[in-house]
């Protein structure tokens, strides 16, 4: 299971070699998330448009491994922004992916832009 | 700066750091832990909730960044071996050697084993740790997939039966055996062991009393006990939990004085037999007595911080408090004070009720004014107001039997009074020894305003956790005394209720989450108050969870529940549990197409296991051009009203229960509300339909139906109350809407009814008068706004499928075409299960 895991490295802006045009602006939901496929990774996609900005991790949670990050829902906990695994309510940080209400390792986080009202994900391979 | 080094990292060890971290000297002090299980500490005292869905993160007592941010250096997995007292070291097995000024010894214990013959065979464990508990785990399943299922537990101490529970949690037959001819000899008499006994034999435990086991049989594993009588047990695994030996072989090593049978011997402030060396715990001797309940070792925890710290005068009180409240194999067992006392100068007072699984007794000095002591199995409701009573001494009213059976006359009146006349010394929380007056100069200071605030920065309630309705009154009442509000905040984006939040919504009459967010809130919102939110709307508006699919609970955002792999449950509707064969085909027929685990729920349908995301909309367009709809098992609503076969059949029935189930589902079903609601209807009193074990229950009976509210299974079972009785059909709906209505808009979020009702102001009584009486002049209001939201039902399935937009939900990616290729499963019987979690 934690060769899951292992594929996923937090990615800076200026680690980026590849911007990946993922989809369209439109099919993501306002103030929601969706998944991409890239290679073989399964990145969850959030638009936050209250905050006028895109934020992009892991798709797996690292508390049971499953594929669902994308599914949950956003918010912020003292202003900073985070999601919340669908399964347990687990939080991360979407700025820098740490757990905010445990223990559990940081999740990948990876850098977006828009141009053309399209979703770009950074990803260095 | 001063080293302290902490052997142990237990939870009493735990407590001392917590303690000292507190101290506003510890910045004067450095902090070194040592910990010889590879875990840093954890919660002993509910292991057994490790078999119940509890992993050991979810024991730990706290994370491990938290020994960090106070700069503690923790080293688990290291095993301290030696201690050279003139040094002033310690050395770890691999010889490794630290510095201390001041060491604090709380190594705990381990396990007691008795000398049996035979003890050293393989199924036979101790019951202590979590690795312990691992490994008994992995023996019951081997013991189970070879058929065997016996396992005995010897002791039937309090940790022997909870111990008893775990191995019934795997799946075992349990039997405990005792050496005393009572359970929990130290802290029950006869006629409490008795009671107790009866409660977990119904239970499907098995108690052996008076049984001293002379060797254990088996050529290689275990095979059965022998006892001493030649009667003898055959189990395939053996669980000792028969009592606990202090850690002191370090202490007695280092020539500290321990005691004749063990334990280092400590006076009233924590010291040992050398000035810089304290011990604390269970591995601490103090006034000849080896204390096994945590409360006495954070108590010392407490004292050995204040006596390094240099707060000289906080001492261990002469008499310790064993008193104890706690929940053994779902039964309530509390004992405190003198319980067992056979001094004829006493006073008992004993209350037996057999059919309830109930026993009380009291003692009462020989001038019948002060309490002494008391047992109470089976309902342990009045334990913190009768341990106040007998704490802080205080004076008994004149009937004192009423303490354990209340007052006959009426009303429903705490023997204790009001919380706010204990005197300010009253120990609140026996765990962490909070006294009433810190919990009210928290609040009176300013430094707290609500319960969470006093919890957090008091820690009363953090431990056991029973004394947390009186942390809460008092809470209340300060706040009350000082004219504030009491609040109740449903999370840090909104200073409102639940009650609070849909009264503003439903009068300004937003619709969107961020109407409501912009103008009452602040922030971006979270994973609470959006679906709480969410809830409201659709309960005023008759919404279906398709609008504004980002605030809704995870599972109504899918509408399906979500399962251990990330895939999806299918739940169609089946009104009161009455299918037609044809339906049942085309169930089977879409079961077997999409190679669905399928099994019948509690609630008397059939729910489907294991679709991914995006077969959900192609197996509910399946199910609705069959004529199905959704049956909202993934909502906080309405689920089904289970019903028994009624006078259509039965030769006992007195009415249509099927019928009106029917009936009553369609009305209610899509409901949204605070929590889930479950009906039910039974066609006589036999109650087949289980009907008083739900939000509303309905029973035949000569005359009409009686109506019963308030009821639930689940974690805490509550049987629902009566509020009238010999009703025709139309008065039930028109009290249940009534009842349903002010719930949903008065409740607090996920609170179920039965919370509910205990939380209204005048319980079922005032309940009745809104209802039936009409008291609060609502009852038209609220039949309206329930006959709206029936009017405006719509299946949210059938609305998802038709619609594009909302179909695209569905899809696993939004940039390709494939589906989630990281699902496993793994065969089980003729069927299929997740691969289970690493």
């Amino acid at each position: 299971m934690q060769e899951i895991l292992e594929i996923y490295k937090k990615i800076d802006t200026e680690e980026v070699k590849v911007w990946f045009k993922a989809a369209s602006v439109d099919d993501f939901p306002v103030n929601g998330g969706a998944c991409i496929k890239y290679k073989e990774k399964q990145i969850a996609v959030f638009n936050f448009s209250r905050r006028n900005k895109w934020y992009a991790c892991q798709n797996v949670c690292p508390h049971k491994m499953e594929m669902v990050l994308s599914r949950g829902m956003i918010g912020d906990q003292n202003g900073i922004p985070k999601v919340a695994c669908p399964m347990h309510k687990k939080t991360f940080s979407l700025e820098n992916g740490e757990n905010l209400n445990g223990d559990l390792p940081p999740i990948a986080t990876y850098p977006v832009k828009i141009k053309n009202n399209n979703v770009y994900i950074g990803f260095s391979e | 700066m001063k080293k302290v080094i902490v052997i142990g990292n237990g939870m009493v060890g735990y407590k001392f750091c917590e303690k000292f971290v507190a101290s506003k000297k510890y910045e004067h002090y450095s902090l070194t832990v040592f910990g010889e299980e590879p875990r840093h500490a954890y919660d002993r005292v509910h292991l057994s909730e490790y078999y119940t869905g509890k992993n050991s993160e979810d024991l730990s007592l706290s994370s491990l960044q938290w020994y960090t941010d106070h700069n503690i250096d923790l080293h688990t997995s290291e095993m301290i071996t030696e201690i050279n007292r003139s040094a002033k070291t310690v050395s770890n097995h691999r010889g490794v050697k630290y510095a201390y000024d001041y060491l604090v010894i709380a190594t705990g214990s381990s396990a007691f084993v008795p000398q049996i013959e035979g003890i050293e065979k393989e199924g036979v464990f101790v019951y202590r740790t979590i690795e312990d508990l691992e490994a008994i785990e992995s023996y019951a399943s081997k013991l189970k997939s070879e058929g065997k299922t016996k396992a005995a537990i010897l002791g039937g101490g309090l940790l022997g039966l909870e111990a008893a529970n775990a191995v019934k949690e795997l799946g075992l037959q349990a039997h405990v055996v005792e050496f005393a001819s009572k359970l929990m000899p130290r802290q029950l008499d006869k006629g409490a062991s008795d009671m107790l006994q009866a409660t977990i034999e119904e239970l499907g435990l098995t108690v052996h009393l008076d049984k001293q086991t002379k060797n254990i049989k088996g050529t290689h594993a275990i095979e059965g006990l022998e006892y001493i009588d030649h009667d003898h047990l055959l189990v395939d695994m053996l669980v000792i939990s028969a009592g606990i030996r202090p850690r002191d072989e370090i202490a007695k090593h280092s020539g500290l004085a321990i005691g004749p049978r063990g334990g280092i011997i400590v006076d009233n402030k924590m010291k040992t037999s050398d000035d810089c060396i304290y011990a604390i715990g269970e591995v601490a001797l103090y006034n000849n007595m080896i204390y096994g309940l945590v409360a006495p070792g954070y108590e010392m925890a407490n004292v050995a911080v204040a006596q390094i710290t240099g707060e000289t005068d906080t001492v261990m009180a002469e008499d310790i408090d064993m008193s104890t409240q706690l929940k053994l194999i779902g039964t309530e067992v509390a004992s405190f004070g003198n319980a067992l006392s056979t001094d004829e100068n006493i006073h008992s007072i004993v209350y037996e009720n057999k059919c309830k699984g109930i026993y009380k007794r009291i003692n009462i000095s020989e001038d019948k004014t002060k309490l002494l002591g008391g047992i109470l199995i089976g309902d342990s409701s009045d334990y913190n107001a009768l341990f106040q009573l007998y704490h802080n001494n205080i004076s008994l009213p004149e009937d004192p039997e009423n303490l354990i059976l209340g007052n006959r006359e009426g009303g429903d009146v705490s023997p204790l009074g009001n919380v706010m006349d204990l005197p300010n010394s009253a120990q609140i929380c026996s765990c962490e020894n909070i006294s009433k007056e810190t919990i009210c100069t928290a609040i009176q200071d300013g430094t707290c305003d609500t319960l969470e605030d006093v919890i957090s920065c008091t820690k009363a309630g953090t431990g056991c956790g029973g004394c947390k309705p009186m942390v809460k009154d008092l809470v209340n009442e300060t706040l009350k005394s000082l004219g504030k509000e009491i609040k109740d905040t449903i999370c840090e984006h909104f200073d409102l209720n639940r009650q609070e939040l849909f009264d503003i919504i439903k009068l300004k009459g937003y619709r969107t989450y961020d109407q409501v967010l912009n103008h009452y809130g602040k922030g971006d919102g979270c994973e609470t108050c959006k679906p709480i939110i969410a809830s409201i709307m659709a309960s005023i508006y008759a919404d279906t969870a398709n609008k504004e699919e980002v605030i809704q609970d995870s599972n109504d955002r899918f509408l399906a529940n979500i399962q251990r792999n990330g895939t999806y449950s299918v739940v169609p509707r089946i009104p009161g549990g009455e299918i037609t064969p044809e339906k049942l085909i085309v169930l089977g027929e879409i079961g077997k197409k999409y190679d669905l685990y399928t099994k019948i729920t509690g609630g008397q349908r059939i729910d489907f296991f294991g679709a991914r995301l995006d077969q959900l909309p192609k197996i509910w367009k399946e199910l609705i051009d069959h004529g199905f709809e959704s049956g909202h098992a993934y909502g906080k609503s309405l689920r089904t009203v289970k019903s028994c076969v009624g006078s259509t059949w039965c030769r006992y029935g007195m009415d249509e229960s099927v019928s009106f189930a029917i009936a009553l589902e369609n009305r209610y079903k899509g409901l949204r509300s605070p929590h889930k609601i479950k009906g039910g209807v039974s066609g006589c009193i036999r109650e087949c339909a289980e009907a008083r074990c739900k939000d509303f229950g309905v029973i035949a009976v000569e005359g009409g139906w009686n109506l019963y509210v308030c009821g639930n299974g689940g974690a805490n079972p509550r049987h629902a109350e009566l509020l009238a009785e010999k009703i025709d059909n139309e008065n039930v709906i028109k009290y249940i809407d009534r009842f349903l209505m002010f719930y949903i808009r008065t409740a607090a979020p996920l609170e179920r009814t039965a919370k509910w009702l205990d939380n209204l102001d005048g319980g079922i009584e005032y309940l009745k008068k809104v209802v039936i009486d009409d008291k609060l002049g609502l009852a038209d209001e609220l039949e309206l706004e329930m006959q709206q939201l029936v009017n405006h039902f719509q299946c949210e399935w059938t609305q998802a499928i038709q619609n594009e937009e909302i179909m695209k939900r569905f899809n696993h990616f939004v940039n390709s075409d494939d589906t989630d290729d990281s699902l496993v499963f793994v065969p089980l019987r003729e069927q299929k299960m997740p691969q289970p979690w690493q």
